[in-house]
C-alpha cells in the first residue's frame, strides 16, 4: 500500500432533474392519456392503469390471465403473433387497486399496438377452453407460490395488518380459480374494463401530440361507461405480539414488519422516505450495515415505503439464518428504537438525500423508468412535474423533520411483525425479546 | 417490420497498463453507467474451491487501498447513485449507474479496488456468513432452487470447470482462506485481464483525461493465459433426476450444445433465435403446442446459456429448454412431444412471417436493454473482453434479422435426443 491517501474526487453540481416533452389529453370517453418522448432508443413504452377496487379477487386474476385469450376475430395465437410482427407484447396485471396493462414494442408498430389493445379491451371473447387452459395454469402457479417463503410471509403479514380490509388477501384460493367461469369474466370486464378513471400512458421515440392523436383515434371509441368503485381507508398497523407461522425444517426465517406511513402527498412523506433510508432503505443504512455487514445474518435485508390506494406502510423484510433469528429480530428493534429515539448524524441524512435525489434522475432515465413513474403517479393524480415538487421537499427535509418522522413512524412498539420459519427452533428466542403467537 | 438499429458511437483504447477502455458516449440523459469487467468466472476456480469466484466477488466490496470496509458503498450511494456485481461463467463484472456529475468519483472507486481489495480474515469470514445465507434463499429454502443453472451442467458436462456447482458448497466457502484470495487476485484480477467501460452522459476528452489519471498507474499485470474448456459433444442421451422436497410440481430441463458464441458467431446465431421461435409468447411454437393444445405444461422457456447470457458467454455452452408441469405431469411425454417439434420444425421449416416476427420481437429486447446507460456499459464491456468487438451492440439487431428461415431448421435439426442432457425434478410435495 502507499503511504499517502489518494483524495476521493468531488462531485460536480448535479443538474436538476429536466423533465421530457409530454403531452395530454382528456378523450371524450373518459380516457386519459399520457405522451412523453424519449426518443433514445426506437421503441415505445405502453403503460395502460384501469381502476379496479372491490374486483372478485378469483374472477380479478383470471381476467388478467385470460384477457388476452382471444375475441371474436382473432385467437390467442393470433394476438400474440400480432403484437410480435411489431417487436410487441403485451400483458395484464391486478392487484387490489388497479387493472394493468403494460408492454411496448418498436416506435413503428405504436398505431398497431393500440389498436390491438383496442379490439381487446372492446372485445375479449373469453373462450372456453381457453379460460379452462388458464385456469388450470393459475392454480398450478397459485399451489407452486404457496411452497415459497416469501409468499407466505406476505400473505401472513397481509393479513394480520389489513384484517377485514380487501387488502387483506390478494391471492384467490385455488378452488375459487377453480369456479371461475366464461360467463363471470365476461360480466367482470362488461363492468369493469373501461376508460371512465383510466390512464393510458406512453413513452418513447415520438411526436407527443402525435402519439396522442394516434391514441383518441384508435382508443377513442372504446366504450365509455365503468363505475367509480374506491376502498375503505386501510387500517394502520396494530401492533400485538409476533406472529410466528411454522415451516418446520426451514433453513431461514422470514422476518416482516409493517409499520405506519403516509401517502406521497403528505407533508411528512419526504422526512419519512428519508428516515425509511436511514433505517434500512439502501445498502448504506444502519440495518444492512448492521445486520448483514457486520453480523452477517442475512443476505438481503431492505425496507421501503409500500404505497397503495387506500393507504401506505412502511415493509421490512428479512430473511435470516435459522439460528441467529433471534439476535436478527433484537438488531432490527434496537436500529429502529434508535433512529426513533435519537436524531440522524448530518452526514448519513446527507447521504441519504443524495442517494433519493440520484436515484430518481436514474429512474426517469429510461423509457420504461418514465413510463412506469409517470403511470404509478397518475394512479394517484400526479404528473411527472411532481418529482420538483418532491425533490423540493426532500432538500428541504432538516434533520428535526426526519427525527421526528422516525419518531412519528419507525417505532418499534407500533410494528405489527411475521416471521415465518422452523417454530420449534425460533419459538423460545423470538419469545425472549416478544410475545409471540403462533399461526 | 424494418428492424431499426441504434448508432451509439464507440471509443475504444488500451493504456499503458494494458486496462481496455470502451466509452459509448450518449447525452439524452444526465447518467452514467460504469462497468469494470475482469475476465474470471466460475469456470475458473480451482478444485476444492466451488464458489469461491463468487465469495471473491463479494470481498472485492470490503475495502481497498484508500477505502475502509463500507467505504464503497456509500461513496456511490452518496453521490446518488446504484452498484453492484456479479459472477458469471466466464466473467466477473462490478458496475454502477450514477448522475454524471459522479463518474469520477466511481473511476476512482473501481480503480482503487483494482490496485488491490483489503483481504481480512474478519471481512472474509462476514462475507461467508452472507454468501451462505444468498444461497439459503436463493437455492436451499425455495423450490425449484438452482434449477436448471446448478443442476444441469453436471449432467452435460464432466470436467471440474463447466460441472461444478458455481454458488459452491458450505464446507469449500468455509475452507477458503485470505491467502486463497490473495493469490486468486494476483492471477486474475490483473489489468491486462480487465476491461472498463462507461457509457451515458460523457465528454469522451474528459473522461478518457480521468480514466488516464485514476486507472493509469494500476501497476501492469498481464491477463492469465486462458484454458480451454471445451468438452467433446454427447454421443448419448444424458438423463437424470433429483427430488426437490420443496416444490410441488414436477419440472424438466433439456440442453444441447451449440456451436462456439465466439469463433463461429455466424454459426452460433441461428440457435439463439431457434430459442425464441420455440418458446417466446403465446404464438411460439412450444408454447402453442405443449400450453396451449396439450395443457401438458404449465410454463416454459427457451435461452441461450445457463445463466441465459446469449451474448456474454464463451464456449462450451448449451441451449435449454425448460418446462414446468402441472400435478402427475409426464415428463417423459413433454421431452417427446418437444422431439416432435423440433422433428416437424426441421422438416417443414417456418410458417410464413413465422421468423419476421420473431426476429422483431428480439429487435426490442435488445434495444430495451440498451435504452439503460448500465445495459450498454455492460454489453459494450464483455463484448470487449470476450470479442474485441464492442460496436456489436450497434449491430445485434441487424445480425438477428439477418437469421434465415434455412439456419433455423439447419439448427433444429441438431437439437435430437441423442445429444440431449436432461434434468428432472421430482417434487416432494411442497411444504
Amino acid at each position: 500500500m502507499s503511504d499517502t491517501k489518494r483524495a476521493l474526487p468531488a462531485l460536480l453540481p448535479a443538474a436538476p432533474i429536466k423533465l421530457p416533452t409530454q403531452a395530454e389529453r382528456r378523450l371524450t370517453n373518459g380516457l386519459t392519456v399520457i405522451a412523453i418522448r424519449r426518443p433514445a432508443v426506437p421503441l415505445v413504452e405502453v403503460r395502460l392503469r384501469m381502476p379496479f377496487a372491490r374486483a372478485n379477487l378469483a374472477r380479478g386474476a383470471m381476467l388478467s390471465q385470460t384477457l388476452f385469450s382471444g375475441t371474436a376475430e382473432m385467437s390467442t395465437v393470433e394476438i400474440a403473433a400480432e403484437l410480435q410482427s411489431v417487436g410487441g407484447g403485451l400483458s395484464a396485471s391486478v392487484d387490489p387497486d388497479r387493472l394493468m396493462i403494460s408492454g411496448n414494442s418498436l416506435a413503428a408498430g405504436l398505431t398497431r399496438i393500440l389498436e390491438i389493445l383496442g379490439e381487446v379491451l372492446d372485445g375479449a371473447a373469453y373462450p372456453s377452453d381457453e379460460v379452462s387452459t388458464e385456469r388450470d395454469r393459475l392454480v398450478d402457479h397459485i399451489q407452486v407460490a404457496k411452497s415459497q417463503p416469501a409468499h407466505l410471509a406476505r400473505e401472513a403479514l397481509l393479513q394480520r395488518l389489513y384484517g377485514r380490509h380487501p387488502y387483506a388477501v390478494q391471492t384467490p384460493e385455488p378452488e375459487q380459480v377453480r369456479a371461475v367461469r366464461p360467463a363471470q369474466l365476461r360480466a367482470l370486464h362488461a363492468e369493469r374494463v373501461h376508460p371512465a378513471g383510466a390512464t393510458l400512458v406512453l413513452v418513447g421515440d415520438f411526436a407527443p401530440k402525435r402519439a396522442l392523436d394516434t391514441a383518441e383515434a384508435v382508443l377513442g371509441s372504446w366504450n365509455g361507461g365503468g363505475k367509480d368503485v374506491t376502498l375503505p381507508p386501510a387500517p394502520g398497523p396494530e401492533a400485538g405480539p409476533v406472529l410466528l407461522v411454522d415451516r418446520p425444517d426451514s433453513v431461514q426465517s422470514s422476518l416482516r414488519m409493517a409499520l405506519p406511513a403516509v401517502p406521497r402527498t403528505h407533508p411528512d412523506h419526504a422526512a419519512l422516505q428519508l428516515a425509511n433510508l436511514v433505517f434500512g432503505g439502501y445498502f448504506s443504512s444502519r440495518w444492512v450495515e448492521n445486520i448483514r455487514e457486520d453480523k452477517g445474518y442475512t443476505y438481503g435485508p431492505h425496507s421501503v415505503v409500500d404505497h397503495n390506494a387506500a393507504g401506505s406502510v412502511v415493509l421490512l423484510s428479512a430473511e435470516v439464518a435459522t439460528d441467529v433469528t433471534g439476535p436478527a429480530l433484537l438488531e432490527t428493534v434496537y436500529e429502529l428504537g434508535r433512529l426513533s429515539t435519537l436524531p440522524p448524524g448530518e452526514e448519513e441524512l446527507e447521504q441519504a438525500r443524495q442517494y433519493i435525489l440520484g436515484t430518481l434522475m436514474l429512474g426517469v432515465s429510461t423509457q420504461a423508468g418514465l413510463a412506469s413513474l409517470a403511470s404509478t403517479y397518475a394512479g394517484v393524480g400526479l404528473r411527472l412535474d411532481f418529482l420538483s415538487e418532491y425533490t423540493a421537499q426532500l432538500r428541504a427535509a432538516t434533520r428535526d423533520d426526519v427525527a421526528a418522522a422516525a419518531a412519528k413512524y419507525l417505532a418499534p412498539s407500533g410494528a405489527v411483525t411475521v416471521i415465518l420459519g422452523d417454530a420449534a427452533k425460533i419459538e423460545a428466542p423470538v419469545a425472549t425479546l416478544r410475545e409471540v403467537e403462533l399461526e | 417490420m424494418k428492424i431499426p438499429a441504434t448508432k451509439y458511437p464507440v471509443e475504444r483504447f488500451t493504456l499503458d497498463n494494458g486496462l481496455r477502455v470502451v466509452l459509448a458516449p450518449d447525452r439524452s440523459a444526465p447518467v452514467v453507467g460504469v462497468a469494470v469487467v475482469y475476465d474470471v468466472g466460475i469456470r475458473s476456480e480451482p478444485e476444492g474451491r466451488t464458489g469461491f469466484a463468487h465469495l471473491f466477488e463479494h470481498l472485492m466490496f470490503q475495502g481497498s487501498e484508500n477505502l475502509e470496509k463500507l467505504a464503497h458503498f456509500r461513496h456511490v450511494q452518496g453521490a446518488g447513485g446504484t452498484f453492484n456485481g456479479s459472477t458469471h461463467l466466464d466473467y466477473t463484472d462490478y458496475f454502477e449507474t450514477l448522475p454524471s456529475g459522479a463518474l469520477e468519483r466511481a473511476l476512482f472507486l473501481e480503480a482503487d479496488r483494482m490496485r488491490g481489495p483489503r483481504l481480512t480474515e474478519e471481512n472474509l469470514r462476514n462475507q461467508v456468513d452472507v454468501v451462505k445465507e444468498e444461497i439459503r434463499v436463493n437455492v436451499l429454502n425455495r423450490p425449484y432452487g438452482g434449477f436448471p443453472w446448478l443442476k444441469l451442467p453436471p449432467v452435460m458436462f464432466d470436467t471440474f470447470p463447466n460441472a461444478h456447482d458455481g454458488y459452491g458448497s458450505f464446507e469449500d466457502l468455509e475452507s477458503a482462506t485470505v491467502a486463497d484470495a490473495a493469490e486468486f487476485f494476483a492471477r486474475y484480477y490483473a489489468c491486462g485481464n480487465a476491461v472498463l467501460s462507461v457509457a451515458g452522459d460523457l465528454d469522451v476528452a474528459a473522461a478518457t483525461e480521468m480514466i488516464q489519471r485514476h486507472f493509469g498507474d494500476v501497476p501492469a499485470r498481464p491477463a492469465p493465459a486462458r484454458p480451454d474448456f471445451d468438452e467433446p459433444d454427447l454421443t448419448s442421451e444424458r438423463r437424470e433426476s433429483y427430488a426437490d422436497r420443496l416444490a410441488p410440481l414436477p419440472a424438466v430441463a433439456a440442453a444441447w450444445r451449440v456451436p462456439n458464441p465466439i469463433d463461429d458467431f455466424a454459426g452460433y446465431l441461428p440457435y439463439v433465435v431457434l430459442a425464441e421461435v420455440l418458446t417466446d409468447g403465446d404464438a411460439s411454437r412450444l408454447v402453442e403446442r405443449l400450453v396451449l393444445r396439450d395443457r401438458t405444461v404449465t410454463s416454459l422457456g427457451g435461452y441461450l446459456g445457463f445463466m441465459g447470457e446469449p451474448f456474454e458467454v464463451r464456449d462450451p455452452t448449451a441451449a435449454l429448454l425448460q418446462f414446468h408441469l402441472p400435478p402427475g405431469g409426464d415428463v417423459d411425454k413433454v421431452l417427446r412431444t418437444a422431439d416432435e417439434e423440433l422433428e416437424r420444425l426441421a422438416a417443414d421449416g417456418l410458417s410464413a412471417g413465422e421468423l419476421g416476427r420473431v426476429q422483431a420481437r428480439m429487435a426490442t429486447h435488445l434495444l430495451r436493454d440498451t435504452d439503460a446507460v448500465l445495459g450498454r456499459a455492460l454489453r459494450i464491456a464483455v463484448l470487449e473482453e470476450q470479442r474485441g468487438e464492442p460496436e456489436l451492440i450497434n449491430d445485434l439487431p441487424r445480425l438477428i434479422g439477418e437469421v434465415t428461415p434455412e439456419q433455423i431448421r439447419a439448427a433444429a435439426a441438431t437439437l435430437t435426443p441423442q445429444r440431449r442432457a436432461s434434468i428432472e425434478v421430482i417434487p416432494g410435495g411442497g411444504k
